[in-house]
Formats: structure tokens, C-alpha cells, sequence
């Protein structure tokens, strides 16, 4: 252990692993991941499923070996790791308060930080569902690290809230497993995770999903002995006539996921309230300088391979950072979300990067849009710097537009950045 | 009589939807495929429909109770519940590699079943 760092990084999914073999590669020296579960990987350890590597190995690899490829080489790099550590607190300074079970309490300092924590689920709390407190009520990455990793079924009969991908991937699972899974409600008049997941997790293994459809109520009193369906309007108001119960013993939430910011705040990062994680620039820097944020703490991503690509960039970053004598001067520009397009990540754009690099926009649409889309990256006259076609536009899977160095000219202009979808 | 139905490829995280013209189990003509790899999927799909499987094993002696595992290549739909009964079989002893086949050529199938990570031996 050190007293000072060049980099440390918070969590060893695969943004925060990206993160670590970037730092190293481009010349960081000391580089300190802190981990607070018992071993690497994050939440791959219990994404057992396949998809992952698709984008960037052209390779289908399940969630574990996905981390394992990356846990070998951040090791091979030399990368330092402290598992079984909470990080208790940082300071816009970039000192790091953190507790570990053999060696108590721990200062340390950092050049640069990576955020790397991830995400959390959505519980029932957070979504005010009605009626009584039983037992058998989990979110459905819970029921998915009881399933994967500690060996035992929460239930045997289930009852599915959100068409998220881990409540998907969790009906097929259960269902391989033995049990049975009745039903899955969705609220909002489309699905919310993946197309593919919809077909190889439901309609595979014959599960129904009813979309805008919600749980009225949970019944049952030690245990859940049933749920309470009901049609909604567009509005989520329940439609009189459309009650009914299906009995069950496990409901299992799959009803999103939020950025996990609590140390960002404590350090004075600033939250965008649409993505739920830090502003960031085209590098994933805050507006903490010195302190870099990458993957779901950002945004939440539904591919692993973009987490992993953001962690590179973010790591990349902080490695600059943590040699540089001074801040290189840049003319930063604000990327805004335009027509259907709910936010745009990163929210700055550096004029200067462009030069060298690609910059990766990702995007989520307001409302889907089942037919070619055209994706526009327009300028303040509303000339068009970058485009992408698409096969279509849907608010559950992000859309990525990669703006070249070729457009490094006509960014020159620009005092700000617009991204729009629009049917072609 | 020739049908035409619609596929949703599950090749990759695109999801395209797929158009194709068939009589059973013939495919006639993919119209629509998004790529090439959609075309392959599309007739393996009316033909002989595979899925990468993905399950767990129980482990002693590991870090967790349970190993995960998958089938090395896309395996046949149809015998997936056969599949699970297999797993629910095996028993390894940790230490165990990512890789290290855990059932061959399972259920005739040419298809082997390997852990998907290493499980090292719990320390005491």
C-alpha cells in the first residue's frame, strides 16, 4: 500500500477494470482499484448469461469469463487492487477515506480518480407499490445473485414487474431452474430492455409479457400468496374492469436502475437529474478536475461493451491528468439533447479532441420509433456536423453516434452541439 | 403453401426484424435480413433453432456454491430442459478454470459444456 496514488479507481466492474488497464497504459504509474465485494468483476460475477463481448470482441461470452478476460489483464498490467474495502468518503482534493477489515482505517491520496460504482436497482419503496409488506417481494438482480452465486431459489412460482433485460433474463433463468413464472407486467405501452432478450427470455420459453399493465396491489401476509394486476392508461392511471389476481409466492422488481452517486456528491460532483450520474466532458472528467466518472455511475448503459470503451476513455483521462504539470487549455461546448432525444452523453464536447480522436455520443430516445431513423448531430444554424442511420429508434436501447475527426472543421465553428432522431 | 413470417434475429444486440418466406421447415427466400448473419440465423431458425445456454453447477470447496457455466457453441432448443436435468448432476471440487469443460459432448450433441470463469478454493 501507498500513501499516494496516480490513479485510483472506485469499483472493479467493467468500467472501473477499463479504467485501471487504460490508466497503465498510457503511463500511469501507480494505479489502485478499491473494491468493496469480496473478489473483481462487479455485477458480471452474477451475469451468468451470455451477449456480452458482441461489440467488441465480435466474441458471445457469458458475464463472468467477460470479467475475467479483463480482471487477467489489468493484473497483468501491475494494476494494485484493495477488495473487501468501503470507501467512506471523498474530498474535491481527491484525498480518499476508506475501511478494510485487516488494515482499519485508510487515507489515501490520488492524482486523478476514476468513479466506477455502478448502479443500483429500483426497489419497491421507490416505486410506492401498494399493499402489504410480506416476504417474496426482491428486485431482480437480488433474486439473480441468489439464483448465480449463493445457490438458492427465492421461489417457485413468480410474478415479473418491468420488461428491464435482468427481469427477462431472470424469467429464463427461474424457468430453467424449475420454477414457474406467470407472468411479466410491463407499464409502458413498449419494452424497456432489449428486443432480443424480449424473444430468447419470454418468448422462448412461452412467458407471457402484458405491457402496460402494472401490480395494483401485493397480497399475503408472512408471504406473498398473490399480486394484483391492472391495466393503466398513459397517465399509469388504473383502467376500471381490468383487475386481476394471479396468484404467486415471489414478485420480483425489474423496474430500473439508478446511478450510484453518493461518494460523487460527497466530493462535489455535479448530477445531471435525467441521467442521474455526474456531467461529464468527452473524456469523462467531472467538474471536479482530477476526478473522472465511467460506466452506469455516468449513465446506465445496456451493453457492457460501451462501459468497458467508456472506462478506457475515462482512464485514459485520469492518467493524463495525473502527469500533467497543468491543466491543457480547452474550449469546451455544451452537447444538448434536441428532438426525441432524452439526454446525450457526454454532456461537453472538447473542440480541441476532436483532432486525434472519435468521440463517442450515446443517446436515449423519448419515444420509439419503428422505422429508419436518421440521427443528427446539428450546430447552432442547424448544420449538420455528424449523422448516423439507424433501423430505428427505441427508448430501451441506446443509440451511439461515433463524431469523427473528419468533422473536426465544421465542430471549429460551433458554440454548441445539438442531437436529434428523426424519422428519415 | 409458401408463409411468410417475421423473425426477430437475436444475433446480436441489434435485433433486427427478420422476413421470411417458407413452406414448414423449407426457407424459400430470407426478403429481409438486416445482414448476413441474420440470413444464417433465420433458416438455423425455422430449421433447427439454436441458443447459447447459460446455467450454474454446484462446486465444493469454491469461493461460491456454485460454479457458472455455458455451452461452448449456440445448442439445440429443444433439448435445453434436458440440458438443465444434466447440470443439476454434476459436482466439482474447486479449484476450477475458466474453460475446463465440465460435461462433453453433452447429451450427443458434440456440444461441450465449460465453466465460464475460475472458482478458486475458499480460504478458511
Amino acid at each position: 500500500m501507498k500513501k499516494v496514488y496516480d490513479v485510483v479507481i472506485i469499483g472493479s466492474g467493467p468500467g472501473g477494470l477499463a479504467a485501471a488497464i487504460a490508466a497503465k497504459e498510457n503511463g500511469a504509474e501507480d494505479v489502485l482499484i478499491i473494491e468493496r465485494d469480496v473478489e473483481l468483476g462487479g455485477i458480471l460475477v452474477q451475469c451468468i448469461h451470455n451477449g456480452f463481448g458482441l461489440e467488441l470482441f465480435n466474441e458471445d461470452m457469458p458475464g463472468p469469463a467477460y470479467a475475467q478476460h479483463f480482471i487477467q489483464e489489468a493484473r497483468g498490467h501491475g494494476v494494485e487492487t484493495l477488495m473487501d474495502t468501503i470507501v467512506l468518503d471523498i474530498t474535491p482534493e481527491r484525498t480518499i477515506y476508506a475501511i478494510n477489515k485487516g488494515l482499519g482505517y485508510l487515507e489515501l491520496k490520488a492524482r486523478s480518480i476514476v468513479l466506477a460504482m455502478g448502479c443500483r436497482e429500483r426497489t419497491r419503496a421507490q416505486i410506492m407499490l401498494p399493499g402489504s409488506r410480506p416476504a417474496g417481494v426482491y428486485t431482480a438482480g437480488t433474486a439473480q445473485r441468489f439464483v448465480n452465486v449463493e445457490g438458492f431459489m427465492p421461489g417457485e412460482k413468480f410474478v415479473i414487474l418491468g420488461s428491464g433485460d435482468i427481469g427477462m433474463i431472470m424469467a429464463r433463468r427461474l424457468t430453467i431452474e424449475g420454477a414457474r413464472v406467470e407472468r411479466v407486467l410491463e407499464i409502458m405501452p413498449y419494452l424497456t430492455g432489449l428486443m432480443r432478450n424480449y424473444v430468447q427470455c419470454l418468448l422462448d420459453y412461452g412467458i407471457t409479457l402484458e405491457k402496460q399493465r402494472t401490480v395494483n396491489r401485493i397480497i399475503g401476509n408472512e408471504r406473498v400468496e398473490a399480486i394484483e394486476a391492472v391495466t393503466v392508461d398513459e397517465s399509469w392511471n388504473p383502467i376500471p374492469g381490468t383487475k386481476e389476481i394471479i396468484p404467486c409466492d415471489t414478485l420480483l422488481l425489474s423496474v430500473g436502475l439508478i446511478p450510484e452517486n453518493e461518494l460523487s456528491r460527497k466530493a462535489g460532483v455535479l448530477i445531471d437529474p435525467i441521467t442521474n450520474g455526474p456531467y461529464v466532458d468527452d473524456r469523462f472528467m467531472t467538474n471536479v478536475p482530477g476526478i473522472f466518472a465511467a460506466g452506469n455511475v455516468v449513465h446506465v448503459y445496456d451493453l457492457v461493451d460501451w462501459v468497458t470503451e467508456a472506462g478506457y476513455v475515462a482512464g485514459k483521462g485520469a492518467a493524463a491528468f495525473a502527469q500533467a504539470e497543468q491543466a491543457a487549455p480547452s474550449e469546451q461546448i455544451p452537447l444538448r439533447a434536441g428532438e426525441n432525444i432524452r439526454y446525450v452523453v457526454p454532456h461537453k464536447l472538447d473542440k480541441a479532441h476532436l483532432a486525434e480522436e472519435l468521440v463517442r455520443l450515446q443517446m436515449r430516445a423519448i419515444s420509439p420509433i419503428e422505422e429508419r431513423v436518421l440521427v443528427t448531430v446539428e450546430d447552432q444554424n442547424g448544420d449538420v456536423v455528424a449523422k448516423k442511420a439507424a433501423a430505428y429508434a427505441r427508448p430501451g436501447e441506446i443509440l451511439t453516434l461515433g463524431v469523427k475527426p473528419r468533422a473536426y472543421e465544421a465542430v471549429q465553428k460551433a458554440t454548441e452541439l445539438t442531437v436529434n432522431v428523426r424519422k428519415r | 403453401m409458401a408463409e411468410i413470417d417475421d423473425i426477430i434475429c437475436v444475433t446480436c444486440p441489434q435485433g433486427c426484424l427478420l422476413k421470411v418466406k417458407h413452406e414448414g421447415n423449407q426457407v424459400l427466400e430470407v426478403l429481409e435480413s438486416g445482414c448476413k448473419r441474420g440470413r444464417e440465423y433465420a433458416i438455423c431458425e425455422l430449421q433447427d433453432p439454436r441458443r447459447m445456454v447459460a446455467s450454474t453447477v454446484r462446486v465444493t470447496g469454491g469461493l461460491h456454491p456454485l460454479v457458472p457455466v455455458y455451452t461452448r457453441s449456440a445448442f439445440p432448443k429443444p433439448l435445453i430442459p434436458k440440458l438443465a436435468q444434466e447440470l443439476r448432476q454434476v459436482e466439482l471440487t474447486a479449484p476450477v478454470k475458466i474453460t475446463q469443460v465440465v460435461l462433453k459432448d453433452v447429451l450427443g450433441t458434440g456440444i461441450d459444456v465449460v465453466a465460464s470463469r475460475d472458482m478458486p478454493e475458499k480460504k478458511l
